[in-house]
């Protein structure tokens, strides 16, 4: 016990590193202990990925120096990193999805052993760490928490003693996040670093011992996140005070602008999610959230109510009283359906357009083309209008939609859909990887979209957005939809279960609308 | 003895000539699974057939032969590589340009060869095969080309599902994104299945000039390439479909020879396509459930990899 405090397992001294005109990094310096569960903290862009990707070896630092224990190394890749010891566990996961769990496994290890001895490896690191799972099963059967798991006994195969986690817990529901928290603390009490990159501030106070707070590239503060506040922490990422954004008290019972009715839809994919007898009802100057972990039919939700793909028969589908489940996306958004999809360039928008044309792509029916005819003067208007309400940082109306962050860029797609004063906008993921003002930005204006009467349905993996923003929550989970609840009248806990599949039979509309309208 | 005999005959024939397409396919099959689509196997084919029998001419060795036509589809898939692989141009472009290429120049190196007789593998390798009686005559027309081409389908299957290399290859083609971020040579690999792509489609190209019809003529590859690119998507990536699409194009082939040499009254020309209608046909009908072919397709197939950081 009186032994000289040991080195610590990574420290990074004054590493800086700049792509072309940015810099990414700035005088970073860091110190990781053993057995320490460190949070690296920040919005985005502001340099936690590239640091990341300094000490994983991916990228290069200009200047700086890296010791691993006490002793300065060089750190000249992947494989370099992980024979120092280092493991990660991808944000996007680098699963091969035909691939079984024991050959992917396989395939990070480079080791020279066969699979069968390598499954009984699998089991028995599983076993010890309570995670659940199978080596023999294909990849792409896996639910999102169960990938991560593999990805995680993939790096405790080789026995890491730092272990970085970019953002693990984006895809999880509740209760899995507490489950990985379980054996995060597991790893840490056995003696192995993590470092834990997130910007959900309520997960780093309860995991992380200490936190480093990065923005524009530079470290801002250091901080016991146990003891500082959220509002605190939440203030040094933004570097400044925290908008708070608010309700408009909601309209009293709006006519309806949406129903779905018993939709049932095979999967276009292989590993696509079918949807089975989805019903739900959305009403004027109502939010309904849609809470679900991605890959349980949001997409193939989204795809069939944009009109993306076509319901098995019209009724299915109604906008504003039409029955539109034949029709086609243009022929929908003439009935007042607006929609915000997932990926913001190459669906949302067009990167190599500049902004006034990517607003004029689905604002045009409103007063932007006249007698087939383009008016300039209108789309330049439109678009600096959304520029100047939503404070968009681009360089005017001919800024190319590829030159914009991903927060600027949905804020600009956000802007164009809510212009059009749409009866019903469909809203995917509208707050994905976009920074927290960004982020309170969209919010505000879905809130006052609503408030202005017209429906919102929102389908998000951020249980607290929808919890924030909407009137009606509803789980997605394995292609069916729960029940709506009032948000004021049900708990993380419950949705948290809901998520994981723990759902009651779906209910046709009509015993719907009952349940909606006594809740 | 007579009654074996045309069974016997009818089964070597039909391995005779399913073996060019086990060749060339299963070398294609290799490219693709490592996520490359290379559409210049007709033109390697030839290039393999045109150089194969004039090495064989100018060394007097068969042997010689079909290495220089391995060597020789290997040079033009090299070609393809640095065009695809390290300059990234587009796969179906380049590829369809190599076919181009590999019609022309064959045609245009091998103009003096045309016509001129060769003894070919089977008199090559048994002498006296015109005075054997007719069975053993069947046994020795089994060249060592044709036992290759067995054997390949069961090497590769081992090979892509046995071993870490073949797990490798998969990987790199089912997302070289992920496979580089774990460390892999993405175009080391891509290049070597690339590479051995071409060798086999030289080998099928030579085995047609040097044993299965012992001449040079142009155009002799006759579409086989494509019939062997299309085995290679309608068997969805899978060896064992792969060589049974083969043998079925042999069979047909034989069954068409056989209908014209009965007199059968039907257009030489209808019998000639016979062969091609049938392998496709049968294979799409396999082929039509689409997941699993979106399942088994190489899911990087044809996509350019350049590496970010």
């Amino acid at each position: 016990m009186d032994a000289p405090a040991p080195p610590p397992r990574l420290a990074l001294a004054g590493i800086t590193k700049s792509y072309a005109a940015v810099v990414a990094n700035r005088d970073v310096s860091l110190a990781i202990g053993p057995g320490e569960i460190h949070a690296l903290l920040g919005e985005n862009g502001a340099g936690k990925s590239t640091l990341v990707k300094i000490i994983y070896g991916v990228v290069q630092p200009d200047t700086g120096a890296i010791a691993w224990e006490g002793k300065s190394v060089a750190i000249s890749g992947p494989n370099a990193a992980r024979a120092l010891g280092i493991g990660m566990v991808f944000q996007h996961f680098s699963l091969f999805e035909s691939l079984t769990v024991a050959e992917n496994i396989a395939l990070g290890l480079g080791a020279r052993e066969s699979i069968g001895e390598l499954t009984a490896r699998i089991e028995e690191v599983a076993r010890r760490y309570g995670l659940a799972v199978t080596p023999s099963r294909h990849v792409h059967h896996l639910s999102v928490g169960e990938r991560q798991r593999v990805e995680i006994v993939r790096c405790l195969l080789q026995s890491p003693r730092l272990l970085i986690m970019d953002e693990p817990t984006s895809v999880l529901t509740p209760q899995e996040a507490a489950g990985l928290f379980d054996v995060l603390r597991k790893l840490a009490r056995e003696g192995c670093s993590i470092l834990y990159i997130s910007h959900k501030l309520e997960e780093i106070r309860a995991l992380c011992e200490r936190a480093t707070v990065l923005r524009g590239g530079r470290v801002v503060g250091e901080c016991d996140p146990r003891r500082a506040s959220e509002q605190e922490m939440a203030e040094m990422m933004i570097g400044g005070a925290l908008p708070v954004a608010h309700r408009p008290a909601p309209l009293h019972e709006g006519r309806i602008c949406l129903i779905v009715d018993r939709l049932s839809l095979p999967a276009d994919e292989p590993f696509g999610t079918s949807l089975a007898e989805i019903s739900l009802t959305l009403r004027d100057g109502e939010i309904l959230g849609i809470a679900g972990v991605a890959g349980n039919g949001q997409k193939e939700l989204l795809a069939v109510l944009a009109g993306e793909r076509l319901a098995p028969d019209a009724a299915s589908v109604r906008v504003a009283d039409v029955p539109a489940g034949r029709l086609g996306p243009a022929a929908r958004r003439r009935l007042g359906l607006a929609f915000i999809p997932e990926e913001r360039l190459g669906r949302g928008a067009v990167a190599e357009f500049p902004l006034s044309e990517n607003a004029l792509l689905t604002a045009y029916q409103h007063g932007l083309v006249r007698a087939g005819m383009i008016r300039f003067a209108a789309v330049e208007a439109y678009a600096r209008d959304i520029i100047a309400r939503f404070r968009v940082v681009a360089a005017g109306t001919g800024a190319s939609g590829s030159s914009l962050s991903g927060g600027n860029m949905q804020k600009f797609i956000v802007g164009r859909e809510v212009g059009t004063k749409p009866r019903v906008l469909l809203a995917a993921h509208p707050t994905w990887g976009v920074d927290i003002g960004a982020a309170l930005a969209i919010r505000q204006a879905l809130m006052d979209l609503a408030a202005s009467g017209s429906g919102v349905l929102l389908v998000s993996e951020d249980l607290a957005e929808i919890f924030e923003i909407a009137d009606y929550i509803a789980v997605l989970s394995g292609g069916r939809l729960s029940p709506p609840r009032r948000t004021g009248e049900t708990t993380v806990e419950e949705v948290g279960l809901l998520m994981g599949g723990r759902m009651a039979p779906a209910v046709p509309v009509a015993a719907l609308h009952g349940a909606v309208d006594a809740a | 003895m007579a009654d074996v005999q045309l069974p016997v005959a009818i089964v070597v024939a039909t391995l005779r000539a399913a073996t060019p397409l086990t060749l060339a396919g299963f070398g294609e099959l290799v490219t693709e699974r490592a996520g490359v689509l290379n559409l210049g196997v007709e033109g390697m084919m030839l290039v393999g057939a045109a150089f194969g029998f004039m090495a064989t001419v100018a060394s007097g060795s068969l042997l010689i032969g079909f290495l220089a036509a391995m060597i020789a589809g290997a040079a033009l898939a090299l070609v393809f590589g640095v065009l695809t692989l390290s300059l990234m141009a587009n796969q179906v472009a380049t590829g369809l340009a190599l076919t181009i290429f590999g019609i022309g120049f064959s045609a245009l190196v091998g103009v003096k060869f045309v016509g001129m007789p060769l003894g070919g593998l089977a008199t090559a390798l048994w002498p006296h095969l015109a005075a054997a009686p007719p069975l053993l005559q069947q046994f020795m027309l089994l060249d060592p080309v044709v036992w290759l081409a067995l054997l390949l389908p069961f090497a590769v299957h081992r090979f892509i599902y046995r071993t870490r290399a073949g797990l490798v290859l998969r990987a790199v083609g089912e997302s070289h994104d992920v496979a580089h971020a774990l460390g892999y040579s993405v175009l080391r690999i891509r290049y070597l299945a690339v590479l051995f792509g071409g060798a086999m489609s030289g080998l099928a190209g030579a085995y047609l000039s040097l044993a299965y019809t012992p001449m040079w003529t142009e155009n002799m590859v006759a579409g086989r390439g494509w019939i062997a690119l299309a085995l290679v998507v309608f068997s969805t990536w899978k060896p064992a479909w792969l060589a049974l699409g083969a043998l079925l194009f042999g069979l047909v082939t034989i069954a068409q020879f056989q209908a014209e040499a009965l007199g059968v009254a039907i257009p030489p020309n209808l019998l000639a396509m016979l062969p091609y209608l049938a392998t496709v046909g049968v294979l799409v009908l396999i082929s039509r459930d689409a997941t699993r072919l979106k399942l088994n397709a190489p899911a990087a197939l044809g996509r350019p990899f350049h590496a970010t950081a």
